[in-house]
């Protein structure tokens, strides 16, 4: 096996091409996840079933089934009912609203772990329910399960080549189609797993710290 | 106040009664902690339950707070429904009584001052400033003027305690319910707790509604002592009455258990 560096060096227009695509399904991704899993979580917790139902029913559904099916539902199944995203956008979505319903269940456990006490002395306090939300129940449940979800964004991170099944242009789809066209495929191959580390693991020594700071 | 089931009813005084229970029953499965209880505390009295634990003590406080509901019968504070009633009109009768738990129940993530501050900013919609004001009095007022920026983890037991206190009152209630608040402290903290607590009601007219096994406290700031036996009362009385020379044999038991 030869190592050709001059493959990098051709590599890497398309690369960073790659590196921010990426990037941007990681971030734009996370905050979906992290946004709509907290609705999830609310959901559950609703005071009537007819919300509490359909939240549970919808979450099980997306947390039992494949990414990779609702990728292509999304992108090849959805246009036939007139609704159509261009693949990053329709890949970001999927995978922030297929890792919300992992996120939900993160939130679920840090906020049935906020002693019941802390919900009543919201009541002797007749807080409005927002408030008790707000300023007393996720203050207290988000501090616990940082470290949790910051795992999650690793792990989303790892599935972002499957968006490369809808040729959204990341780091993966970018080395195929390098690899394609020089037929050398060691080289982009390995710097895009490379890349991955470089990201994840500054990603999960952030974890790692936060969870220092926050759980005690 | 007077207690139906009691065997003697002392005290029917004309006023209104600031608290009033009729008739209710609260079950928790099979077991039933509060039977077809009748009682009503006028205003500013001190109210002391005492009883052995499951009696029903304790409920009746969380029924007052709407922390649980009866199951049947009518409670009402201040000529307004607690139960039965919409949730809107429970929510503006609850906002007359305040409660300290055994347990402080302290807003770890706020300073001592913004856990008193926050339910007077946003519910009774003071300034921060007019909130931030009467908080520091509060918390001068319990003897912890000096630690107004200090989070709950950073106070001992009997110092969370007082500043749980400070931040019932900061709700101006009528009605204090106090949930065995000595029980969690360790037992040279009590004393501060108790003193705050003493000053309080000689010092105000509020209406306290007390769960307790201190019986020189209950003594000493109770209008009437109430002894509960399986969710009923079974015997009322002024403290003097109830302590040196009580009735029933099950309260001699209790006290001479307890004492």
């Amino acid at each position: 096996m030869n190592w050709d560096w001059s493959a990098i060096a051709d590599f890497m227009p398309r690369f960073w091409d790659g590196v921010l695509i990426t990037l941007q399904i990681l971030v734009l991704g996370s905050l979906i996840s992290f946004t709509l899993g907290l609705v999830w979580a609310i959901g559950f917790r609703a005071p009537t079933r007819f919300i509490r139902w359909p939240v549970h029913a919808v979450t099980e559904f997306i947390r039992t089934t494949p990414l990779l099916v609702q990728l292509f539902f999304l992108y090849f199944v959805l246009p036939e009912w007139g609704v159509q995203f261009s693949a990053l956008t329709t890949g970001t979505i999927a995978i922030g609203l297929h890792y919300s319903t992992y996120t939900a269940q993160v939130y679920r456990a840090g906020i049935d772990a906020v002693p019941v006490g802390q919900w009543e002395a919201a009541t002797a306090l007749s807080l409005p329910a927002h408030r008790t939300w707000i300023a007393v129940i996720l203050p207290q449940a988000i501090r616990r399960i940082t470290p949790a979800l910051g795992n999650y964004v690793i792990a989303m991170l790892k599935d972002t080549p499957l968006l490369a099944a809808i040729g959204v242009l990341e780091m993966l789809q970018q080395a195929r189609l390098e690899s394609a066209q020089t037929f050398q495929y060691t080289e982009p191959l390995t710097l895009i797993g490379i890349a991955f580390i470089l990201i994840a693991y500054p990603a999960s020594l952030l974890v790692r710290a936060l969870e220092r700071r926050l759980v005690r | 106040m007077s207690a139906d089931t009691a065997p003697e009813t002392t005290d029917t005084t004309s006023a209104k009664p600031l608290i009033r229970f009729e008739n209710v029953t609260k079950r928790f499965g099979e077991n039933t902690v509060l039977d077809n209880l009748c009682f009503s505390v006028q205003p500013g009295k001190h109210v002391t339950l005492i009883g052995p634990s499951g009696s029903g003590k304790t409920t009746i406080l969380r029924l007052l707070m709407t922390l649980a509901s009866p199951d049947e019968g009518t409670i009402e504070v201040n000529g307004r429904h607690l139960y039965p009633a919409q949730e809107k009109e429970r929510r503006e009768a609850r906002k007359q009584i305040g409660m300290v738990f055994q347990q402080f129940n302290l807003f770890p993530n706020m300073t001592a001052l913004r856990n008193i501050t926050e339910a007077p900013v946003r519910v009774l919609g003071l300034s921060r400033d007019e909130a931030e004001a009467r908080a520091k009095e509060l918390l001068e007022m319990v003897g912890l003027g000096d630690r107004c920026d200090a989070k709950p983890t950073q106070l001992s037991g009997g110092q969370q305690q007082r500043v749980a206190i400070a931040r019932a009152l900061a709700m101006r209630p009528q009605v204090l319910l106090l949930d065995e608040v000595t029980s969690a402290l360790d037992p040279e903290l009590v004393a501060g707790v108790l003193d705050v607590l003493r000053d309080i009601a000689h010092s105000t007219d509020i209406t306290m509604l007390c769960v307790t096994h201190e019986m020189n406290f209950a003594r000493d700031i109770s209008d009437e002592v109430l002894m509960f036996d399986a969710g009923r009362v079974i015997e009322s009385g002024s403290p003097e009455k109830i302590f040196s020379d009580p009735e029933q044999e099950r309260t001699r038991e209790f006290l001479s258990a307890v004492l």
